[in-house]
C-alpha cells in the first residue's frame, strides 16, 4: 500500500498508509491528516486512490500545493513525489508489499468485475484532465471505487502491489551503449553520414531491394526485406535471418556501398 | 469466396522473456478472411484453456457459418449485416462455453480471456472485441489504433483523469473491464469499416502495446510492410527487446487487392446467361 511520511525540517512526524479511496489533508479536525497550522487551509487538499495509482488535488487551498516545487491543482502521484503545505513536506512512497507476488506475475491481465467498479460517471466538461474544475473531478474515482470491494479485492490486491513496484521504475528501452553510423562509399551522395538512431533503419529502393537493419540491446542486425537479392556484407551474401554487424563492415544493396561503424 | 488471394495473413506467438507459458492464442483462415486472436488470464494453465478455447470455436463455428451465409447479406429478422449477427452470436456462444467450464472444473475457476475478432468481406472488415487486446490500421503512411481498450486505464482516460502520456505510468495497467467467459453474459464491440488494398492491420495482445510504443509499431510495418513474415517477427523481438514481460501476439493482414462480393444468389444466375 502506498503511503505518506509527514515531517517538518526534515523530522519524520507520522507515516499515513493511504488506506482509503479519500485521504482528506487540512487544518479542520476532521480531515484524515490534520497538519495546525495556519499556513494550511481548512480543507486544503485531498489525495484520492484507485488501486494502485493516487491522485492529489488541491481543494483551493489559500496558499496552494506544491508537488517537487511545482505548485499543482491536480497531479498524479509518482514514487517519491514530495508534496509541501507550507513547512510541512509530505513524502509520497508508492510501496509493494515484499514477497507478495513474483516478478511473473507483474503484467498479469486481471478482469475488474463490473460489479466492483462503477464507471465513472460522464465528465459534465470535456475531458481536459488539467482544466477539469477542481471540485469536480474527485467524484469520479470514489464513486469509482464504490462499495462492493471485497470480492475483487484478492485479485487486485495482488497486481495492485506487485505493479506498484514495476511502476516506481518505468521500463527503459534498453539501448546499445555504443552509437553506430553509416557512410556511403559510392553512388550520387558518396561520403554522405547516416547516424542509425532509430529502432529500424531501411536501406534500398522499394520493389526492388530493401533491407533493414535494427538496433537491439545486442547491437545491431541487417536483415533482408523484399527483392531477388540479398544484401552482401564483406561480400557475402547474408543467409535470410538477421545478420549482425561488426564495426567497418561493408554492405552492398541495390548497387550501393556503405560501411557500418561505430561512432568513436 | 475464396480470399486467400486477396488477403497475406502471418501470426506470430511468444511466450516473452519473463513468462513460462503461453495464454495467448492465435488462429487465422485466409480463405475465409477470418483472424483470432485471444489474450486468456486464470490460474495455472487455465488463461490458455480460455484462450484456446476462444480461438478454436470461433474459427470452427464461423467456418462453418462461412459455408452457408455470406457475410454481407442482410439479416432479414434484424436488418444487420450477417457478419454482425455471426460475430455476435458466436461470441456469446464462446463465452458461454468458457463460463460454463470455468464454473463447473475448479481447476478453471475465475478464468477468462480477452478477444479481437477480424472477419473481411466485400471490401469491408467487421471487428469484434473485448478487453484490451487491439487492432490497429495502417493505412499509407498512417499508423492508428481502430480498437479502444476496455480497461480501467481507457475508462479514467476518457474520463480525464489522466492523459495518454500519464497512462503509460500508470500502475493500473492490465486491468479489463471486460472479458470473455466471466460474466453469463458479455457485449462484444462490434463495428464496421473499409478496407483499402495496401491497408495492413495488426491484431495484437497487450504484451505488443505495453510494451512497444505505438509509434516504434507503426514505424516497424512501415519499413517492413513489403515483407509482412518479418514485420510480425520484428514486431515480437522489439517487445521481447524491451523486456518482453508478457506474452506477445500479433497477426499481420495486408489487403492485396480489392475483394468486392458477388452479390447473392441472383447474380449468381444471372453470371450464368452473361
Amino acid at each position: 500500500m502506498a503511503k505518506l511520511i509527514l515531517s517538518m525540517d526534515g523530522l519524520v512526524l507520522k507515516e499515513i498508509p493511504l488506506s482509503k479511496e479519500r485521504t482528506t489533508i487540512g487544518r479542520k479536525p476532521h480531515n484524515d491528516i490534520q497538519i495546525d497550522n495556519l499556513a494550511v487551509s481548512g480543507e486544503h487538499a485531498v489525495i484520492v486512490t484507485i488501486l494502485a495509482d493516487s491522485f492529489l488535488e488541491d481543494l483551493g487551498s489559500t496558499n496552494g500545493t506544491c508537488v517537487n516545487g511545482k505548485t499543482v491543482k491536480k497531479h498524479f502521484l509518482q514514487n517519491n513525489d514530495v508534496i509541501e503545505l507550507g513547512k510541512y513536506k509530505l513524502k509520497y512512497i508508492s510501496e509493494a508489499v515484499p514477497g507478495a507476488a513474483k516478478a511473473a506475475d507483474f503484467e498479469k491481465t486481471m478482469i475488474l468485475r463490473p460489479g466492483a467498479m462503477r464507471k465513472p460517471p460522464e465528465p459534465p466538461h470535456p475531458p481536459a484532465a488539467a482544466g477539469a474544475p477542481p471540485g469536480h473531478a474527485p467524484a469520479a474515482p470514489v464513486a469509482a471505487a464504490g462499495t462492493p470491494k471485497s470480492h475483487a479485492d484478492t485479485q487486485i490486491g495482488i497486481t495492485a502491489a506487485s505493479v506498484a513496484a514495476a511502476a516506481a521504475t518505468p521500463p527503459a528501452p534498453p539501448t546499445p551503449v555504443r552509437h553506430a553510423m553509416l557512410k556511403l562509399l559510392s553512388g550520387a551522395n558518396t561520403g554522405k553520414e547516416l547516424e542509425l538512431t532509430k529502432p529500424l533503419t531501411t536501406l534500398g529502393k522499394p520493389g526492388v531491394q530493401v533491407a533493414v537493419i535494427t538496433r537491439r540491446p545486442q547491437g545491431f542486425f541487417i536483415t533482408h526485406v523484399e527483392g531477388a537479392n540479398k544484401p552482401i556484407v564483406n561480400g557475402k551474401p547474408i543467409e535470410l535471418q538477421a545478420h549482425a554487424l561488426n564495426d567497418h563492415d561493408i554492405i552492398e544493396l541495390a548497387g550501393v556501398k556503405v560501411e557500418f561503424f561505430f561512432k568513436p | 469466396m475464396d480470399l486467400s488471394q486477396a488477403l497475406e495473413i502471418v501470426s506470430h506467438t511468444d511466450p516473452g522473456m519473463v513468462r513460462s507459458n503461453n495464454e495467448d492464442s492465435v488462429a487465422s483462415l485466409a480463405e475465409k478472411g477470418l483472424a483470432v486472436l485471444a489474450d486468456g488470464m486464470g490460474g495455472y494453465n487455465a488463461g490458455e484453456v480460455a484462450s484456446g478455447m476462444a480461438t478454436t470455436v470461433l474459427t470452427t463455428e464461423l467456418r462453418q457459418l462461412l459455408e452457408e451465409h455470406a457475410p454481407h447479406e442482410l439479416d432479414p429478422q434484424s436488418g444487420k449485416k450477417a457478419a454482425q449477427k455471426m460475430l455476435q452470436e458466436q461470441v456469446a456462444k464462446v463465452n458461454t462455453s468458457i463460463y460454463q467450464a470455468a464454473q463447473s472444473q475448479p481447476q478453471y475457476a475465475g478464468m477468462g480471456t480477452t478477444l479481437v475478432v477480424v472477419l473481411f468481406y466485400d471490401n469491408k472488415m467487421m471487428a469484434a472485441h473485448i478487453g484490451d487486446s487491439r487492432l490497429y490500421r495502417m493505412r499509407g503512411d498512417e499508423f492508428s489504433q481502430v480498437t479502444k481498450d476496455h480497461s480501467l486505464l481507457q475508462e479514467q482516460i476518457d474520463a480525464g483523469m489522466l492523459t495518454k502520456e500519464q497512462a503509460k505510468h500508470s500502475s493500473n495497467k492490465n486491468l479489463v473491464t471486460r472479458a470473455l467467459g466471466i460474466d453469463p453474459a458479455v457485449e462484444p464491440e462490434i463495428h464496421e469499416y473499409d478496407t483499402l488494398p495496401g491497408d495492413i492491420y495488426l491484431l495484437c495482445s497487450d504484451g505488443l502495446s505495453d510494451m512497444v510504443s505505438d509509434d516504434d509499431i507503426g514505424m516497424a510495418l512501415q519499413a517492413l510492410g513489403a515483407n509482412l513474415e518479418l514485420a510480425a517477427q520484428q514486431l515480437v523481438q522489439m517487445a521481447n527487446d524491451n523486456g518482453g514481460r508478457d506474452n506477445v501476439s500479433v497477426i499481420l493482414i495486408k489487403i492485396l487487392r480489392e475483394f468486392p462480393a458477388g452479390h447473392g444468389l441472383a447474380s449468381k444466375l444471372f453470371g450464368w446467361f452473361r
